[in-house]
């Protein structure tokens, strides 16, 4: 009896949980899946985008958007699982994430598989190059880090440097900029001196710094990020090296400032334009919807609390804003088609200004960031100050 | 490499290796008492860090909070361990040592944190908001187990564990900290330059081990907690209680392990999860001494701190994997040393 009315509520149950989706889909919401890194190693990236998310209109052209945003702990494994939870359960039409690149790459699969646009919030420029089958479905926001060495190394060109040495984080942030620098310095006829690495628990590089020192090279760049990077340099300068100091734009933070104090006056690093919205000429069309980004930003969640990181959400979302009522044209939410429209209408998208820069995708480009979408940055006087 | 290098390379490791040795010997003196693997340990030098850190910049740290709703869940766990009849009795001294002390921490962090007295202010007020968290979390997680076997309460301080860094996410956010030193001085020794800070850190180093060992010598806890690390039945027997000598044993290492925070906050950044992997590095000191000798586990983590300057130096990328890597020749050595069938379990 029991075992009856049980199959009973379970059915009625089953109808009704029926009954409520073709409600919804008659809504015609349209949902969004956001897989970021909340806890972990990468929640410093995570957070901050997760807040953006939450200053994202839920109403566009007549259509309500849900965001279900999830945590992915730093951790490819789970950020599969969430993806596939969104896709199965939540029915998304589209999913932004995640944080970082190994939780990206592995959520490449999912997103082929289902045929579900997804565009990435990290780095890495082997997110969508190669081109091929599996990352037709994908995009991201970030710049990729080829374009950020190679404006570190146009750089030191231009100030005759003739040497590098390298120290950066034993972990794939490292490596992909060594990768980079290599390749970059490679073509620049710059020498690499020495390529020293460190973890971003370390208390001390005093082993690393004494040989980049020994190795006399005019520059060092450092690639780490966030205040673990100042580190290193503070350790050469008290070790006393007077060379240039460069790092990446993953120090773009207001707390790396706060914790080098004097020691990173003077570095010098890429960036995107969002770092000094204010002071970019009127002429640059990204200042608008930076300081725009800002100012939404720091209303919400208090001055001078606004990340670079969180600007890469804040992209996503507005690559599908453009895309999602040209894909309303061809097919409803909810509906493999919509989906096919939505990629379909993203890769189409052509000089849209972002936070970061100006996107031109391409069905070989899914970044479409150019040379507009990085600037060089000093810090002077505990501030960042843009370069000419 | 040349002289200088090498004189650079030592007072580095040295620095970092008395570090690596105050939470060494918590390791030793927490498992000779209580059979547990405190794998924790690093969180409260996670915690302390960031509480120093918060304290610097004129903000009530999330340990606070923290610590209050540790203080209020352990006190519900020791009534709920008690019969009712007894409540009468422990009641006074369980209200004591799980919400007084802790209220009188807090309510001290909330006055004096705005103040902004000072470096040294900020470490007796991390010190004391983070030393009686070690408490209470024996009290939660580990009293009721006190029984179990060396697996088992492995496997307890590894949940303990991941709880205390999810907990630092909430309570001191996803932002590393990095906290001001001591004195901001620096003298010349030939080629050397000591900054001050190394000075403080050595020099506490030497006089928490000096105190330990008077403590351990010198008082009748003390004794105490030796009697229950040789025989845990024998020291029963002359009323020595397990619990509250485990207890005091956690109280040592939450001690000593929010003051190694305070010490490195101003050498590094520490984020939430920084702890794990400093913890660690104590961690195989430990175990190079056997988890069983204090002047052994001081002497290896000096020799982590060394093999890590050293490997830093000649090859950055493997430093990691070569200080681990120190364990595993030891390890082969003292089972082939040791006698089949030791084993206490």
């Amino acid at each position: 009896m029991s075992g009856l009315s049980r199959a009973l509520l379970l059915a009625s149950a089953a109808v009704f949980a029926t009954a409520m989706g073709a409600a919804g889909a008659h809504a015609q919401t349209i949902h969004v899946g956001v897989v970021a890194s909340l806890t972990g190693p990468a929640a410093s990236l995570g957070i901050p985008q997760k807040n953006s998310i939450a200053l994202l209109p839920t109403d566009l052209a007549g259509h309500k958007v849900e965001y279900i945003v999830l945590d992915d702990g730093t951790d490819a494994t789970r950020a599969v699982a969430d993806a596939r939870k969104l896709v199965d359960e939540d029915n998304v039409d589209a999913i932004i994430g995640s944080s970082v690149t190994p939780s990206s790459l592995a959520m490449i699969d999912v997103a082929a598989e289902k045929k579900v646009p997804m565009i990435s919030m990290a780095a890495s420029e082997s997110l969508i190059k190669p081109m091929d089958a599996q990352k037709h479905w994908v995009f991201k926001t970030p710049q990729n880090d080829s374009l950020m060495a190679d404006a570190i190394v146009e750089h030191m060109a231009k100030n005759g440097v003739k040497s590098v040495g390298f120290i950066g984080f034993n972990d794939a942030y490292g490596d992909g900029w060594l990768v980079q620098m290599q390749r970059a310095l490679g073509n620049a006829g710059i020498k690499l001196a020495d390529a020293e690495r460190y973890a971003r628990t370390d208390t001390s590089v005093t082993g690393q710094v004494l040989k980049l020192v020994a190795a006399k090279p005019d520059a060092v760049l450092i690639a780490g990020s966030g205040t673990p990077a100042a580190l290193p340099q503070s350790a050469l300068k008290e070790r006393g090296y007077t060379g240039k100091i460069y790092q990446t734009h993953g120090v773009a933070v207001m707390d790396f400032i706060r914790v080098g104090g004097k020691d990173v006056e003077g570095t010098i690093l890429p960036s995107g334009p969002i770092l000094v919205a204010a002071q970019l000429p009127d002429s640059n069309p990204v200042k608008q919807v930076a300081l725009d980004y800002v100012h939404k930003y720091e209303a919400a969640y208090g001055a001078g609390t606004v990340a670079t990181f969180g600007a890469h959400a804040y992209d996503a979302a507005l690559l599908l804003q453009n895309a999602i009522p040209v894909a309303l044209k061809t097919a409803q939410p909810g509906t493999a088609e919509f989906r096919a429209a939505l990629r379909d209408a993203i890769e189409a998208e052509h000089e849209v200004v972002l936070d970061h820069g100006i996107a031109d995708m391409t069905p070989d480009d899914h970044n479409g960031f150019d040379k507009r979408a990085r600037v060089m940055v000093t810090i002077q006087n505990g501030a960042w100050k843009l370069l000419p | 490499m040349d002289a200088t290098i090498a004189a650079i390379l030592v007072q580095d490791g040295v620095v970092n290796g008395a570090v690596y040795a105050l939470l060494a010997l918590c390791l030793v003196l927490v498992f000779a008492v209580t059979r547990i693997v405190l794998i924790p340990q690093g969180e409260f030098v996670a915690y302390g860090a960031l509480s120093y850190a918060a304290l610097d910049e004129g903000r009530v740290p999330g340990s606070a909070w923290l610590l209050a709703g540790l203080g209020i869940a352990a006190f519900a766990a020791g009534l709920a361990h008690e019969r009712r009849a007894s409540w009468p009795r422990i009641l006074p001294r369980l209200a004591g040592e799980c919400l007084v002390l802790q209220a009188i921490s807090i309510a001290a962090a909330f006055v004096l944190a705005p103040l902004r007295l000072g470096p040294w202010m900020d470490a007796l007020l991390t010190l004391a908001l983070v030393t009686p968290m070690a408490p209470c979390l024996y009290r939660l997680a580990f009293q009721p187990l006190a029984q179990a076997s060396v697996l088992v309460l492995l496997i307890a301080a590894v949940g303990v564990h991941l709880a205390m860094v999810g907990l630092g996410l909430v309570f001191f956010g996803a932002e590393g900290y990095r906290g001001p030193a001591f004195l901001d001085a620096s003298f010349s020794a030939g080629p050397l330059t000591i900054s001050a800070q190394a000075i403080v850190i050595l020099l506490a180093t030497l006089l928490i081990m000096g105190s330990l060992a008077a403590f351990f010598e010198a008082t009748l806890a003390g004794r105490a907690l030796r009697a229950v690390a040789v025989n845990r039945l024998g020291a029963r027997l002359v009323g020595i209680s397990a619990a509250g000598s485990g207890r005091l044993a956690f109280t040592l290492a939450g001690f000593i392990g929010a003051l190694s925070g305070v010490l490195i906050a101003p050498l590094t950044t520490i984020y939430f999860d920084s702890g794990f992997i400093i913890g660690l590095k104590g961690f195989v000191a430990a175990i190079i001494a056997g988890m069983a000798s204090y002047p052994g586990a001081v002497a290896a983590a000096l020799v982590v701190g060394l093999v890590e300057a050293f490997a830093a130096f000649w090859a950055s990328p493997f430093k990691e994997v070569i200080v681990f890597t120190v364990i595993i020749p030891v390890l082969l050595l003292r089972s082939l040393a040791s006698v089949p069938g030791e084993d206490e379990e």
